[in-house]
C-alpha cells in the first residue's frame, strides 16, 4: 500500500516531529488511563459501602432477646427497612476471629462476652438512614449506633471532585495534543507543498495526497496510547498489593486483564479518531 | 478536441491575461502557440487542466466542459491531458523511473504492473539508460525528456507542451521538437507553446500567435486549402509562411489539414 510506505517514509525524515507528536499523545492517554483507573476504582468502593449494611446498631449487655426481637419487629413495620440482620455475641465472635485469624494474641484475649450483639440494618433508600438511626439511638437498649452514611457521601463528593478534574484534564491534554498534531503535520505538509502541488497537476485526487497524512496522525495517536496505557498499566499492577493491603476487604483488586485490553481498545480507537481530527484539520488549513 | 470560445481570463489585479480568445484545435493536430513572454500561452494551458478557471467564455476538452466539471473530476482529466510544464515539475528526490511512474502511482496502479510501461516510455524518449538517474544527474535535455516521458506515461490524447525548448541549444531543442512530432504522428493532439522562430517556421504546422492576451494570428499550412473560402470563424487570419525544406512533410500535413478542413 503506497500511503503506508509514504507515511512511514514522513515519520522516518522528520524522527523529531514525530517523537514530539508520539509523547504529547502520550501523555494524554497516560492521563485518560490514570483517571479511568481512579474513577471505576472509587465507584467500585462506592458500591461496596453502599451494598453494606448502612446501620450497626450495638446493643447493650442486659438487652434482653425478646425486647431485641419486638425492637426488631417495630422496625420492620415501619416499612423503610430493607433487611434486618440480628448479629449474636456468638456469631460477632466468630467475624473477629476470622478477622484475626492471623494474629493468635488477639484470639486469645477475647472471648464472646466482651463482644456486643448487634442489628445490622440496610433500608430502601438511602435518606430513610437517619430516621432509622434516630430511632435505634432512642432506644434503651442500644449502646452505640453506626452508620455509614458519612463514608459514602465522603467518598461520593471525593469521586466528582476526581471526575471533574480528571475530565478537565483530559479535555485540555486532548485539545493541546491536537494542536501539537496540526501543527506537526501542518509543518510536513508545507514541506512537501511543490511535490503536492506537482501531484494534484498530474491528476492525484485530494483524497489520494490527504491520506498519508490522515495515516500518519493515526500512527501517532495509536503508539502513543499504547505508550501510554502501557506505562499506567504497569504501575497499576506494580502497585496493586500495596493497594490491596490498603483497601482491606473491598473487592476492587486485581483488576482483570480483559478489562484492562478493553480499555486499551478503546484508548486506540480514541487515538485514532484524535489523529483524524487532527490530521485533518492539518490538511484542511495547509492544503488548499 | 480542444475548443475555446471567447474566452477572456481577468486576473485579481483587474488586468486581463486572455480577451475573447477562440479557437479550435482538432483531434491529432500538432499546433504551435506563440506570443511573447506574459502573451498568455500559460494561461490558456492552465486553462486546459483547469488549473484556473475563466472569467468569461467556454473551454471544451475532449467533450469536458471545464468551466462546468465538477471538482472530482478534474483529476480524471488531468490524468487524460498530458503537461510538460515550463518549469518541468519533476520531483528531485526521485528517480527518473520513479518521476515516470508518477502519474500511474497517482492512477492507483501497483508499481510491479506499471513497470514495462515506464520502461516503454523511457525508451520512447530514449533515456532508458538513466531510469535510476536521479533528475540533479541529468542535462536539460535529458530532464526535458524526462517531462515529457511523464506527460506520455498515461497515454493522453493530448499532450501539452510549455516551452520545452526554453532552456536548450539549438540542437537539443530540434530533437525535443522531432520527439514531440514522433508522438504528434501516433495520433496524440500536441499543442506546444514556444517562441523559437526557427522551430515554427521550419516545422509548418498551424501557428496561433497570441499577443497581450488575444489572438493576433491563427495561421495554419492549410492556408492554401482555405485560401478564397473566406476567414473561418475560429481562424482569424492565414499567412503564408512555410518554409521550403519541409515540404514533404507540409504535403502530408496538407492534405490531413484538408480532410479535417472539410470535417468543419
Amino acid at each position: 500500500m503506497s500511503f503506508t510506505k509514504t507515511a512511514w517514509k514522513n515519520i522516518r525524515r522528520s524522527p523529531y516531529q514525530a517523537l514530539a507528536a508520539i509523547s504529547i499523545m502520550t501523555l494524554t492517554f497516560l492521563a485518560i488511563s490514570f483517571f479511568t483507573f481512579l474513577l471505576v476504582g472509587s465507584s467500585k468502593v462506592i458500591n461496596y459501602f453502599e451494598s453494606k449494611p448502612q446501620v450497626t446498631a450495638f446493643f447493650k449487655n442486659e438487652a434482653k432477646q425478646d425486647d431485641i426481637n419486638t425492637l426488631g419487629d417495630q422496625l420492620k413495620a415501619t416499612g423503610k427497612v430493607a433487611s434486618i440482620k440480628f448479629v449474636s455475641k456468638d456469631d460477632a465472635l466468630k467475624i473477629y476471629k476470622e478477622q484475626n485469624k492471623d494474629d493468635p494474641l488477639l484470639l486469645d484475649l477475647v472471648t464472646a462476652d466482651v463482644l456486643p450483639s448487634s442489628f445490622e440494618i440496610s433500608t430502601i433508600k438511602i435518606e430513610d438512614l437517619s430516621g432509622v438511626s434516630n430511632t435505634l439511638s432512642k432506644s434503651a437498649l442500644v449502646s452505640e449506633v453506626v452508620y455509614q452514611k458519612d463514608v459514602v457521601s465522603t467518598l461520593s463528593a471525593w469521586t466528582s471532585a476526581i471526575r471533574k478534574l480528571g475530565i478537565t484534564l483530559i479535555v485540555l491534554l486532548s485539545l493541546v495534543s491536537i494542536f501539537i498534531m496540526v501543527t506537526i503535520i501542518g509543518i510536513k505538509i508545507s514541506q512537501k507543498k511543490e511535490d503536492i502541488e506537482i501531484m494534484k497537476l498530474i491528476g492525484a485526487t485530494n483524497w489520494y495526497i490527504r491520506w498519508p497524512f490522515m495515516f500518519e496522525g493515526i500512527v501517532y495517536g495509536v503508539v502513543g496510547s499504547i505508550i501510554g496505557w502501557t506505562i499506567a498499566t504497569a504501575g497499576l499492577l506494580y502497585a496493586t498489593p500495596f493497594l490491596e493491603s490498603f483497601l482491606k476487604g473491598i473487592p476492587v483488586l486485581p483488576v482483570s486483564y480483559l478489562q484492562l485490553l478493553i480499555l486499551l481498545g478503546l484508548e486506540a480507537l480514541l487515538a485514532a479518531f484524535l489523529g483524524i481530527v487532527s490530521s485533518y484539520l492539518a490538511v484542511l488549513r495547509y492544503l488548499k | 478536441m480542444i475548443k475555446l470560445d471567447k474566452v477572456s481570463k481577468k486576473f485579481g489585479t483587474g488586468t486581463f491575461g486572455l480577451l475573447d480568445v477562440s479557437f479550435l484545435i482538432e483531434k491529432g493536430e500538432f499546433v504551435f502557440l506563440v506570443g511573447s513572454t506574459g502573451a498568455g500561452k500559460t494561461t490558456i494551458f492552465k486553462l486546459l487542466i483547469r488549473d484556473t478557471l475563466p472569467t468569461e467564455g467556454n473551454v471544451v476538452v475532449n467533450d469536458w466542459d471545464i468551466v462546468h466539471l465538477p471538482k472530482n473530476k478534474v483529476s480524471t482529466l488531468r490524468k487524460k491531458v498530458g503537461f510538460v510544464f515550463q518549469d518541468l515539475k519533476l520531483l528531485f528526490d526521485r528517480t527518473i523511473f520513479e518521476n515516470v511512474a508518477l502519474p500511474l502511482e497517482v492512477a492507483g496502479l501497483k508499481t510491479k504492473d506499471t513497470l514495462k510501461t515506464v520502461e516503454d516510455v523511457l525508451t520512447q524518449v530514449g533515456l532508458l539508460d538513466h531510469k535510476d538517474k536521479f533528475p540533479i544527474q541529468l542535462s536539460g535535455g535529458e530532464l526535458q525528456r524526462a517531462a515529457i516521458a511523464r506527460a506520455l506515461v498515461l497515454s493522453p490524447e493530448i499532450l501539452l507542451a510549455d516551452e520545452p525548448t526554453g532552456n536548450l541549444d539549438a540542437a537539443t531543442s530540434w530533437e525535443i521538437v522531432k520527439l514531440l512530432s514522433d508522438i504528434n504522428k501516433k495520433g496524440t493532439t500536441v499543442v506546444m507553446a514556444t517562441h523559437n522562430a526557427d522551430i515554427v517556421k521550419s516545422l509548418g504546422k498551424r501557428v496561433i500567435h497570441i499577443e497581450k492576451g488575444k489572438i493576433v494570428d491563427d495561421e495554419s499550412s492549410s492556408a492554401k486549402a482555405t485560401e478564397g473560402q473566406g476567414e473561418k470563424e475560429n481562424h482569424h487570419a492565414h499567412k503564408e509562411s512555410h518554409v521550403a525544406d519541409n515540404v514533404q512533410n507540409e504535403k502530408k500535413e496538407e492534405t490531413k489539414d484538408k480532410k479535417e478542413e472539410d470535417k468543419e
